[in-house]
């Protein structure tokens, strides 16, 4: 039993420092990035744009639900006004960043760890350092930045739908007044204070989903089955690690 | 250029001097020596899992010795920096067993990868220099192809254009002929010869297809459970190896190594056994 | 190498959506408009107590919203919060003895300052100065004065 705990911590550390080591290597490679910027065009595709129909749809829903669920409990108070600030401060400062981190995980975290597991398992990584080129710059740089481009986008993409998507159930269905609803919004959602610190968020999340994605697939034990556990372990984590940061970062941003 | 080939021809272009490896509790290297002449096909034979692999892996730098040195064109690989180590790659290729070519890229891009990596060339050049390296390898006309739509011979052949887009000394070829057709395996061991002879190349196969091995081969070592069991050139060995190594060479069913794999007497395997239930 | 070009602009495209969303959020959403609408011009008011009121707190007139709170101060002689409102260059015709009081909109709502018109001819100019103001309602103090009174009348039984 306590050996069994020990193995599991040890092994847990040697994955954190194995993941920091990864990671200053990749952080090497931020010049090589900039020069092959068609590189990280291809991988913004293939990250950011591939998750945008499900991060729009998923926003929208979101958004409904929220606008209905807020003016079933604001109509009790006959504050419907408010139903705006309410759609719009939950988007913005959680349900933005965090619905997309983990949308975003599912999405392209688990296709990063498998894209680059299926090339260690094709000896594609091997083959390229032996033909000189560092795989972690040329293969993980670019998908590693791309992440994290993508990901604030997405995640105001998804608020900016979810409030649409809110206004067309509170004001469109169920008769909120239009100039209420959107200067009650205005007058409650400040840029700094929650826009901003909402974009800081899913930056945040890009990097750390990202990260985890990339490291996964590289880490991988280059079998099929190893790739499937590899691929369920991105999702799990940094699904988990996207939501406890958040609770860190909300403490910290909204004392 | 011919000079400094003259001047060299002496000495091995790989030497391996008491090579210990070992993966775990496995001993998979012990002490042993290996010389690879330039300019010629070497080809290094055992069966499978002996760690042949390994060794060009260790060759290549990408792993460690435990024990022991091995030193390609005079440099001693585990002690060179990550940048030399790299330099020293860009004169040596592996061909890996599947081809391990780069799935999001064309063939043309493939090959060209090397180029566009290492060399500042025109794109002209490198287009000159991609299609000249494919046509000597015959698939010219499959550049557009991306390797999901090749045969698994052709994606070797693309593996092998690619190995030698940058005119390397030396070229390692990972069991180059497992999983082929006889037509496939047939262009793929003229190939061998043909690039070796005309690129004045150093090759080393690393195979357990004796018969294919074996013709092109200028000399051979043999290997088992860690041990050079057999070198020397192709004639020497079928006529004066040892019992073990005519078995291999000649894939006899039954010699040292036993066609039955150790068990009780068959007779009283059969009487005493339990009874299927 | 069309292909190429294709997802080029397909990324294009996205990154431009994607900073499109962002500045409506910051526009439409948040307060980023009125913060900027530079147009208008200011008047002040001073209140005793301005209780929950913020910068960006509306400012209305017969309930019409004509501008917003651009400023709080303190004035640290008599004590008093010094507020500043845009208002909106249509709105020129506000008179001189307009009086300034600090509402709650609802029991829940948020607070503005509510302007409502004297009779004099004169109009308020850029920067002048609002005289005749009531403070905001503080809902503990009214609580309080309530008890109070109760206990008071108790008291006299």
């Amino acid at each position: 039993m306590l050996r069994a705990l020990g193995r599991k911590g040890l092994s847990a550390f040697s994955w954190l420092g194995r993941s920091w080591i990864f990671i200053i290597y990749v952080l090497l490679g931020t010049f090589g990035v900039i020069r092959r910027w068609r590189d990280l065009i291809k991988q913004i595709y293939s990250v950011g744009v591939l998750s945008f129909v499900i991060i729009i749809v998923s926003g929208f829903f979101v958004g409904m639900v929220l606008g209905l669920q807020g003016y079933n409990t604001l109509v009790d108070f006959g504050a419907e006004e408010s139903l705006g600030v309410v759609v719009a401060l939950s988007l913005v400062r959680e349900l933005g960043p965090v619905v997309s981190a983990l949308l975003f995980a599912g999405r392209a975290g688990s296709a990063l760890t498998a894209e680059i597991g299926l090339m260690k398992s094709t000896e594609q990584l091997s083959a390229m350092e032996m033909m000189a080129v560092d795989p972690l710059r040329r293969i993980v740089a670019p998908r590693f930045y791309a992440g994290i481009i993508s990901m604030p986008l997405l995640a105001g993409i998804f608020s900016m739908v979810g409030v649409y998507g809110g206004y067309f159930v509170g004001v469109g269905l169920l008769g909120v007044d239009d100039g209420a609803f959107w200067s009650q919004m205005q007058s409650a959602v400040d840029f700094h204070e929650d826009i901003m610190n909402g974009i800081i968020k899913s930056i945040v999340f890009g990097i750390v989903v990202t990260w985890i994605a990339v490291f996964e697939g590289y880490d991988t034990v280059p079998t099929s089955e190893g790739i499937s556990r590899a691929t369920t372990r991105t999702v799990v984590t940094s699904s988990l690690a996207v939501l406890g940061l958040d609770f860190v970062l909300t403490a910290i941003m909204f004392k | 250029m011919a000079l400094r080939q003259e001047q060299k021809t002496t000495e091995p272009l790989v030497s391996i001097e008491g090579l210990s490896f070992k993966r775990e509790q496995r001993i998979i290297f012990d002490r042993i020596n290996i010389e690879i002449p330039r300019g010629k096909i070497t080809a290094i034979m055992g069966p499978s899992g002996c760690g042949k692999t390994t060794l060009l892996r260790l060759i290549g730098g990408q792993l460690k010795p435990q024990k022991g040195t091995i030193f390609v064109d005079g440099l001693e690989v585990s002690k060179l920096s990550r940048r030399e180590l790299f330099t020293l790659r860009k004169r040596m290729s592996l061909l890996f067993q599947s081809g391990a070519l780069l799935t999001d890229l064309s063939v043309f891009e493939n090959v060209a990868f090397p180029l566009r990596e290492h060399t500042e060339l025109p794109e002209e050049t490198i287009r000159t220099l991609v299609l000249m390296k494919l046509e000597a390898v015959g698939l010219r006309g499959a550049r557009d192809l991306m390797p999901s739509e090749l045969s698994g011979g052709m994606a070797r052949r693309v593996a092998l254009a690619r190995a030698v887009a940058l005119d390397p000394m030396m070229i390692m070829y990972d069991e180059p002929f497992t999983g082929q057709d006889p037509i496939s395996m047939g262009v793929l061991i003229r190939l061998i010869k043909l690039m070796n002879d005309a690129m004045h190349l150093t090759s080393i196969v690393v195979s357990h297809d004796v018969q294919e091995t074996l013709s092109i081969a200028d000399y051979v070592y043999i290997l088992s459970n860690g041990k050079v069991v057999g070198k020397g050139t192709p004639e020497s060995l079928q006529s004066a190896g040892s019992d073990w190594v005519k078995q291999f060479i000649n894939a006899l069913p039954d010699g040292p190594v036993r066609f039955h794999y150790p068990a009780a007497d068959l007779a009283k395997d059969l009487t005493t056994g339990e009874p299927p239930c | 190498m069309v292909q190429s070009k294709v997802i080029e602009t397909i990324v294009g495209l996205f990154i431009a959506i994607g900073l499109t969303a962002i500045v409506i959020l910051a526009l439409k959403v948040s307060n980023m408009t009125t913060l900027n609408s530079a147009d208008g011009y200011e008047i002040r008011a001073r209140f005793e107590n301005i209780g929950g009121l913020k910068v960006r707190s509306p400012v209305k007139m017969a309930g019409v919203l004509i501008g917003r709170v651009a400023e709080i101060g303190f004035d640290d002689e008599t004590y008093e919060a010094v507020t500043v409102m845009k208002i909106n260059p249509e709105f020129r015709k506000i008179p001189e003895d307009t009086t300034a009081s600090i509402y709650t909109a609802g029991l829940l709502g948020e607070q503005y300052i509510s302007l409502e018109p004297g009779g004099a001819e004169e109009y308020l100019a850029d920067g002048a100065e609002i005289e005749i103001t009531q403070s905001a309602v503080v809902l503990e103090q009214v609580i309080g004065q309530v008890l109070y009174d109760k206990a008071s009348g108790k008291d006299e039984e």
